[in-house]
């Protein structure tokens, strides 16, 4: 038996700025690094501690610190993070002065702050908050490695609790250019919103922090219900229909219950293949939207559609810019989200509306 | 008071051993691992690591791997650890495909990334290590190595990741989501994380002291171990060598590195993992603590477990002199010796201990001793204030 659980708070930093997806003001890149929108930091974190922290910690404290507000609460009991790359900045910025000085001297600072879990433990500090706290690295299944453990979590303790999940990753200067050079990023530059027509090798790639606050009672703000969460791996498209059929079968769900799709395509030829057979045969007639030419593609980027699908329920506003087809739809109950990257670590996420 | 969870097989690989018989043995007669840096190049030659003197091209010919493979030091380590624990709980090869796979890891193919960081864009060729950096790359090697097919995730919480991920397991196998999973952790000496810990000053330029007066810091080190959990409808016939009753993970939220003074976050995961089993403080036959040695951690684990167990503290002993701090591995590698100590009614000395804290006057184990033993309490914590306990229970018949 599931419980059903409601999103009651969602934060999005990304690439595109705020609300910007449901407006007139995309934004507009011909890079394929590209760094996030920032917030205004400082009316959420203190500008002593400000100048400490690397990107990822920046990003997701203060996501963390948005979606616990949106839903009216300050103490979670459990924090759950997923990164791919975990705080990259710093590691980066620690190995580059370890070979430069050639093992000597070299200043702890940027150490201290490496750890994966580092953005999982600046939140505890900064809420003062003890409860459980882990932190999941499973590349392109990191965010939905933490929702598994929140399925868990409320299986476990079916009192009414608060979960704090989200997940966050980091461009570094070094670290993420050596993706051109194992073909991970296309080696021409692209304009984001021709992501989809590109047709070469490769993707683009951001960076960006999505928190949700979690819990097995609806309020009044509830975004969405969330119903279900799947890792798995695969070989095949033929496979991942073939999953996403047992999925839907597992959930009491036929097709015809899931009105609207996202997915991951990231414009990479090599791997595209995947979503094909969903977008031609299993869900031809749902609407099928896209995100990754508006945020890029990294490990937890598939936040930015779990937040997505959250205005979409609560909302019922459907953003032309991500549509992939032209199926019109007035205000889904169900949507699915897929996602895989190079082929591994294929994920789905079951969202209801409230 | 819980049933807990079999576990079926393990298996490991230390600097004190390459099989569970190995290091039973070390144990036994109180042969450390702790060693001056000879396979991981370093300009530190002068600090002590429980290093395992096997190259990685000798792991390589171990394991069979093709000649263009792209294993991390970690996944060599941890595939060696795997294999012995699946063989040991005799898992088929149509299980494997239905079986989990949760690791514990924390610097993931770093140890590649150090070396190739300025030859990436010269050589095409070992551009397969790129994405080898994120452990979740050398959790998926290893799985592969393995043939496991199942879920399969990555913890990275420090040096708390493996005893998180026996956790998941656990917990992941009573709610029924998983028949079998294999659990644990693995991580290598790397120059990143012996200049890490260096430019903190809590590595120790002598053999470590867990629990003494004096103790100097901590020895790095490397390993893997994991462990086989199965559901008991899947365990007829096996032998089980003990169950896992009960966990707890809780936060500090004191200090990204170190640990508060009064040891919040270590008290409430022992709590946690007492209420978990079911058993009162008094139940804990042994504790197999954190024990790293600094200054900071053997202070504020004493003070925590004082704190729990209040007048009758059990033995306790930390076994990091034998193996060096092996980071993400360390509550898997000492989920394993729980084990052994269980199965055997033994306590493995703590080492190098000569004087009592002057804080707290607790004296660990200090030779092998036999004791009757159901419960052995597990402590693993890490940066990020990370604070897992695990209990193991002896399977009754």
């Amino acid at each position: 038996m599931k419980n059903k659980l409601y999103i009651n708070g969602i934060a999005s930093i990304s690439a595109q700025a705020g609300n910007a997806v449901f407006s007139d003001s995309i934004a507009e890149y011909h890079q394929n690094i590209i760094p996030a929108i920032a917030p205004n930091y400082k009316e959420f974190i203190t500008a002593t501690a400000l100048r400490r922290m690397s990107g990822a910690i920046k990003m997701g404290l203060t996501a963390a610190k948005i979606a616990l507000k949106d839903a009216g609460t300050s103490m979670p009991d459990a924090i759950i993070t997923g990164t791919g790359q975990g705080c990259q900045q710093d590691t980066e910025k620690f190995l580059k002065a370890m070979l430069v000085q050639n093992e000597a001297f070299v200043s702890p600072t940027a150490f201290i702050q490496s750890t994966h879990n580092t953005v999982g433990g600046q939140i505890a500090l900064n809420l003062k908050c003890r409860a459980y706290n882990v932190t999941y690295t499973q590349n392109s299944g990191s965010l939905e490695s933490a929702l598994i453990d929140v399925q868990l979590q409320f299986l476990e303790q079916p009192v009414p609790e608060t979960i704090l999940v989200g997940g966050v990753d980091e461009i570094s200067e070094k670290i993420t250019s050596f993706l051109y050079l194992d073909g991970q990023l296309k080696q021409e530059e692209t304009y984001n919103l021709d992501l989809f027509k590109t047709g070469s090798p490769g993707s683009i790639t951001s960076e960006g922090a999505h928190f949700f606050s979690i819990s097995s009672v609806k309020s009044s703000e509830t975004y969405a219900g969330l119903l279900d969460v799947l890792v798995f791996n695969s070989n095949t498209s033929e496979e991942v229909s073939e999953r996403i059929n047992r999925f839907l079968k597992e959930n009491h769900l036929t097709e015809d219950a899931i009105e609207l799709v996202i997915l991951g395509n990231n414009g990479d030829s090599r791997y595209d293949h995947f979503y094909t057979p969903l977008q031609d045969e299993i869900f031809r007639n749902k609407t099928q939207l896209g995100y990754k030419h508006l945020v890029g593609d990294y490990n937890t980027v598939s936040g930015y559609a779990v937040w997505l699908a959250c205005n979409i329920l609560k909302n019922g506003e459907i953003p032309e810019i991500c549509k992939l087809n032209s199926v019109p739809i007035e205000k889904p109950k169900n949507i699915l989200i897929y996602n895989q990257y190079l082929g591994e670590n294929h994920s789905i996420i079951l969202l209801s509306s409230r | 008071m819980e049933k807990g969870i079999a576990i079926t097989g393990m298996g490991i690989i230390s600097s004190i051993g390459n099989n569970v018989e190995e290091n039973y043995n070390a144990l036994c007669f109180g042969q450390h691992g702790i060693s001056f840096p000879e396979i991981l190049k370093t300009r530190h030659t002068n600090l002590p690591v429980g290093e395992i003197k096997i190259s990685n091209e000798e792991l390589v010919k171990k394991l069979g791997l093709p000649k263009n493979h792209a294993f991390t030091r970690a996944a060599l380590l941890g595939s060696i650890a795997g294999k012995e624990a699946i063989f040991q709980a005799g898992i088929t090869e149509a299980e494997l495909k239905e079986t989990g796979f949760i690791s514990g890891n924390s610097v993931g193919g770093i140890d590649k990334t150090e070396e190739y960081f300025q030859e990436f864009a010269k050589n095409a060729e070992i551009r397969r290590f790129i994405k080898a950096q994120h452990p979740g790359f050398t959790t998926g090697q290893i799985s592969n190595y393995l043939k496991i097919h199942g879920f399969v995730t990555t913890i990275s919480t420090a040096c708390s990741s493996s005893a998180n991920a026996i956790m998941l397991g656990a917990r992941m196998i009573k709610a029924g989501k998983l028949k079998r999973v294999i659990v644990g952790g693995t991580d290598c000496l790397t120059k990143f994380t012996l200049n890490g810990f260096n430019s903190l000053m809590i590595l120790s330029s002598e053999n470590c002291k867990p629990f003494d007066e004096c103790r100097s810091g901590l020895n790095l080190g490397e390993g893997a171990a994991y462990l086989v959990l199965e559901a008991d409808e899947y365990i007829a016939g096996k032998q089980v060598l003990g169950r896992i009753t009960g966990y707890g993970n809780a936060n500090d939220a004191f200090h990204q590195t170190a640990s508060s003074e009064t040891g919040e976050g270590a008290f409430l995961a022992m709590k946690k993992a007492l209420k978990s089993s079911g058993i009162s403080s008094n139940k804990i036959n042994y504790i197999n603590a954190h024990g790293t040695a600094t200054r900071n951690n053997d202070l504020s684990e004493s003070r925590a477990i004082q704190r729990v167990f209040d007048e009758i503290i059990p033995e306790f002993s930390s076994v990091k002199a034998f193996t060096g701090h092996t980071l993400a591995a360390a509550g898997a590698i000492e989920a394993v010796y729980s084990l052994l100590s269980l199965k055997n009614n033994q306590i493995f000395p703590n080492l190098n201990f000569s004087s009592e804290m002057k804080e707290t006057g607790l004296q660990p184990v200090l030779g092998l001793t036999s004791k009757n033993m159901d419960y052995v309490l597990s402590n693993s914590f890490g940066f990020g204030g990370n604070c897992t306990s695990l209990i193991f229970r002896r399977d009754e018949k």
